[in-house]
């Protein structure tokens, strides 16, 4: 297991342009948005939450089409899915390791981006804390996703189809509370809320990601 | 089949006429009153062709019933275009009465999330080749979209508040709309079912007998 979590660390690392081509698209998507909107600080306040939110989300679902595929065409998916190891655990480290190589990087640049978006000072503590705790829920939602497609030639487009839907949610109640906390009124519910949604979803999204993989292993 | 056809005509243009012409017009509403007659059964039919689409992929996981999961395939585009009616009808009567097309209500909003989850599934069932494996992944996709949907449903209550009416129909209220609106409510309501099932079935016998010409076709090349 831990063998199985460095090694897709140390790919994500080193293969170049998995690791930090999400957080390089983070910040351009954060950048374009005032240019398209214009430098009103009062309106980029207001939305900043809401930006840096679904800056994360796609940045996550850019890396999610790499999650699977390039095990998939070397064959060591097909070695993972005959070891000792339960499949859907193998999914769930793997899922882990894009959360470590994606979520993470996102979470820790949020506040920055968040200054360059005007966000109220009450505001970081939420944004980061909702990022933190929504992002793994993107992660493995993304994995069942990637293990639909994983197989198809062009699952790109298909993918972002069938994810984007299942983020509905998460993107809701993540984005709510780093709103709320912004704005200073009350964020817990949200919150909570939102680990709720992270808790079920790593609890049982392996197991569904696990048996549409077998499917497409078959 | 022709029984079935002929009873889904029947209902569906009585109730339709019945509601648009012999009833009178509502005090508040005038005569947009009327366009409940598509709204509300469309979009019951919608969400319950994905009730159905559930219950047939759940058939096909247990069971391996071929026929079940063609039949949820079936199902897929006919609840689109519900969906569709409902989203379009909602507009046409929102644009009066609430003087905008669209409003970022929770009912609207989740009918439009719903959309978009048919648009995935239609989009899986497209892009796979093989039948079984495609049946397979529509399945799962279905069973953990409806779990997915049904909390896009309350997040979106919990994101903002509503312009929508409540239900206009439910079982646990003695009344719901004044008798003169209820009768051929129900009569197009029995026509909206009564359509989705025959064309359901329409549609699975195509794709049954499609699955047929792809078999015979594969026997013939083997033995040429």
């Amino acid at each position: 297991m831990r063998a199985l979590l460095l090694r897709d660390l140390r790919l994500a690392m080193r293969a170049g342009g998995g690791f930090g081509l999400g957080l390089a698209f983070f910040l351009i998507v954060t950048v374009l948005v005032p240019l398209s909107v214009g430098p009103r600080t009062q309106l980029l306040a207001e939305i900043a939450p809401g930006i840096l939110w679904l800056g994360a989300l796609l940045a996550c679902l850019l890396s999610l089409d790499r999650l699977l595929a390039l095990d998939w065409e070397d064959g060591s998916l097909d070695l993972l899915a005959t070891s000792p190891l339960p499949l859907e655990m193998v999914l769930g480290v793997k899922a882990l390791a894009h959360w470590l190589t994606t979520g993470l990087p996102l979470v820790l640049a949020a506040p920055v981006l968040g200054v360059l978006l005007s966000l109220p000072g009450a505001g970081y503590g939420w944004l980061v804390l909702s990022l933190a705790v929504g992002t793994p829920a993107l992660s493995v939602i993304g994995m069942f996703g990637a293990a639909l497609t994983v197989g198809l030639k062009r699952g790109g487009l298909l993918l972002s189809l069938l994810v984007l839907p299942l983020y509905v949610p998460t993107l809701i109640f993540g984005a709510e509370t780093a709103r709320r906390g912004a704005v200073g009124m009350e964020a817990e519910t949200a919150f909570l809320m939102l680990a709720g949604i992270t808790l079920g979803a790593v609890a049982l999204l392996p197991f569904a990601a696990a048996a549409v993989l077998r499917v497409n292993l078959r | 089949m022709p029984t079935l056809w002929g009873l889904a005509i029947v209902s569906l243009v009585g109730g339709l006429i019945w509601g648009f012409f012999l009833t009178p017009d509502a005090d508040k509403f005038a005569s947009t009153v009327k366009i409940i007659y598509l709204h509300v059964p469309s979009a019951l039919m919608a969400i319950n062709a994905w009730l159905m689409m559930l219950v047939a992929s759940l058939i096909w996981l247990i069971r391996r019933h071929h026929v079940s999961a063609l039949a949820a395939r079936a199902a897929a585009p006919v609840g689109i275009t519900m969906t569709l009616i409902a989203l379009i009808t909602g507009a046409i009567w929102g644009q009066p009465m609430w003087g905008t097309w669209w409003e970022w209500d929770p009912r609207l909003t989740s009918f439009l999330i719903l959309f978009l989850f048919y648009l995935g599934y239609v989009a899986l069932w497209e892009a796979i080749e093989n039948p079984d494996t495609a049946a397979d992944l529509t399945s799962y996709l279905c069973i953990v979209g409806s779990v997915f949907a049904m909390l896009s449903r309350y997040a979106v209550n919990f994101w903002n508040q509503g312009l929508h009416q409540g239900a206009s129909l439910s079982l646990d209220k003695e009344k719901n709309v004044a008798d003169v609106y209820y009768q051929p409510l129900l009569l197009c309501i029995a026509g909206f079912v009564l359509l989705f099932v025959a064309l359901v079935l329409y549609r699975t016998g195509t794709e049954i007998r499609a699955r047929r010409i792809g078999a015979l076709e594969a026997r013939e090349r083997a033995s040429a």
